[in-house]
């Protein structure tokens, strides 16, 4: 006997994958809506970028030197918590939202509570709906070529006619990072191939939103009007939000029938938000909404454990 | 320690009905949107308190035992219904803040709680300490919430402005969110000073004396106290 044995408990195949790598292909996934919104908002959204990364990785670092614990930002997730929120900004926010945001993301949200994994809602869409509470005026204004403008959505809201082209490619205002939904597909195709996210939550939440979008719009008069759904699919938050908000693995749940309800009831949420509710936009409201029920749908959708549950025979 | 000043320490500081007990929550979130609104709450609260206090103590030996609480919630809501009268009559402006949470002081736990644990059992005057204690502790709770909604959700304290003009309102704080917010922020204040004072161990004297832990309304001890108490005792001897 001379080698040595390791004895521990299970799990005892482990991957390769570390949280490290998965935030960092998020954030690459991300880059295409980045720089996209860099391009059209001009360097202010740059600053803005950087600024808010910046904030969270230090609030990241002080919180955990402060308490000592285990310093975590090599893991990137700050950055990237960093990085969701700056995207969800308006372009020209003054300097101290970002800082704001980065700390009720980083310290009341995900810190409070114990650190990643430990985290009931999505730090970067938490803070984005505090900052939205709290300084609506600034939250909502939003700036384009130099003229503050509405958003599509809200033009739709009112309804007036929306330019869906440059809604696909993003030359509308909205917040830095929502505006391209061609952008974001490409990230979002990018993170599915890549097996870092799942297809579900994005398929039936977007899947659902349009069944809903399409019903209404029937039930409204409008008849089947394609304009009108492909505006409220490339408008707001939604293609954000579905690829990369609703899909964060630590608010979402890990159960594949989980995430079927999960993305159906962000679908619904968004859609009455939308039609019914007071702003044009919902998405962020329902995925914080929907993290809160995440628990209760993943006790429902417990798989049968192997062995279990088969017919008695007599 | 004089037993009624004690009842005053205990009262204010050491059981205080907000940050440590956790009681009356819903007036807490509810009217603390201002700091007057919060003082005006915890005032009047106190005032049925101390009243409700006095007379249940003063009916103890009447009242049997097996319809306490329906006597004890007669007794109060009698004292809140003239307090609100009186409120309509001479302080409007306050009436109109309060709104439906003034007829709710009458199932505020606070009041109730005090009747059960404190003025069923003991006599008129340190009831009625009892009663300033804990009325001055909620007040004093309630008014340093709405100090700190109001600082940062408007930028006055008492309707005078502090914050310089340019100072942007988080308008958050004074949304329900808001008083969970400062609420959370004062008691994890106040446990530190705690623990800082009793240099990391739990204080023995927050232990109630009498009844044990099933009377006792100190809900961060659970049980704790008594073993550290049981422990000094035992060392002594």
């Amino acid at each position: 006997m001379n080698y040595t044995m390791k004895i521990s408990s299970s799990p005892h195949i482990r991957d390769k994958e570390t949280t490290t790598n998965i935030m960092g292909t998020v954030i690459v996934a991300l880059m295409p809506a980045t720089i996209y919104g860099v391009y059209n908002f001009g360097l202010h959204a740059a600053f803005v970028i950087c600024l808010t990364i910046a904030c969270c990785v230090i609030f990241e670092a002080a919180y955990e030197k402060m308490l000592g614990l285990k310093n975590t930002v090599k893991d990137l997730s700050a950055v990237l918590t960093g990085l969701l929120l700056a995207l969800n900004l308006p372009p020209e926010v003054p300097f101290w939202i970002p800082v704001i945001g980065s700390f009720f993301a980083i310290i009341v949200v995900k810190q409070l509570f114990g650190g990643l994994g430990q985290n009931f809602m999505n730090p970067a869409l938490g803070a984005r709906c505090f900052l939205l509470i709290s300084f609506t005026g600034r939250m909502t204004t939003f700036t384009y070529d130099a003229v503050t403008t509405a958003t599509p959505l809200a033009n739709l809201k009112a309804g007036e006619s929306v330019d869906v082209f440059a809604m696909f490619f993003g030359a509308t205002a909205g917040t830095i990072g929502e505006t391209s939904a061609l952008a974001l597909m490409i990230g979002g195709l990018f993170l599915i191939v890549r097996r870092v996210i799942n297809f579900r939550i994005p398929a039936f939440y977007i899947g659902s939103f349009t069944v809903f979008i399409m019903i209404y719009a029937i039930v409204s008069g409008r008849g089947v009007d394609c304009s009108y759904l492909l505006a409220h699919l490339c408008g707001g938050g939604l293609m954000l939000g579905a690829f990369f908000m609703a899909t964060d693995y630590v608010t979402s749940p890990i159960t594949p029938n989980g995430k079927i309800i999960f993305g159906i009831f962000l679908g619904l949420l968004t859609f009455l938000f939308r039609i019914y509710g007071g702003s044009a936009e919902g998405v962020s409201y329902a995925i914080i909404i929907g993290n809160l029920i995440v628990p209760l749908i993943e006790r429902i959708t417990v798989p049968k454990a192997f062995g279990k549950g088969a017919v008695k025979h007599e | 320690m004089n037993k009624s000043i004690e009842r005053l320490y205990s009262g204010i500081i050491k059981e205080n009905p907000t940050f440590v007990q956790m009681l009356g929550m819903c007036p807490t979130m509810a009217v603390t949107t201002t700091a007057i609104g919060g003082l005006g709450m915890g005032l009047t609260t106190t005032i049925v308190l101390i009243l409700s206090n006095m007379m249940i103590s003063a009916l103890r030996k009447v009242i049997p035992d097996k319809v306490r609480i329906p006597a004890f919630i007669v007794i109060i809501a009698s004292f809140v219904t003239i307090v609100q009268f009186l409120l309509e009559g001479f302080i409007p402006s306050l009436y109109d803040t309060l709104g439906i949470y003034i007829p709710l002081i009458v199932v505020n736990c606070i009041i109730l709680g005090r009747a059960e644990s404190y003025a069923s059992k003991n006599n008129v005057w340190l009831s009625m300490f009892d009663g300033i204690g804990m009325g001055l502790g909620f007040t004093v709770g309630l008014t340093s919430i709405g100090i700190f909604r109001e600082l940062f959700g408007n930028g006055t304290i008492f309707n005078i402005r502090i914050m310089p003009a340019q100072y942007e309102p988080v308008t958050i704080l004074i949304l329900a969110p808001g008083a969970f917010f400062v609420l959370a922020c004062l008691i994890a204040v106040q446990n530190k000073v705690k623990l800082r004072n009793s240099k990391g161990t739990a204080d023995i004297d927050a232990c109630s004396k009498d009844g044990g832990c099933l009377n006792c309304a100190n809900t961060l001890c659970s049980g704790k106290n008594q073993e550290l108490k049981n422990t000094a005792e035992g060392e002594e001897a």
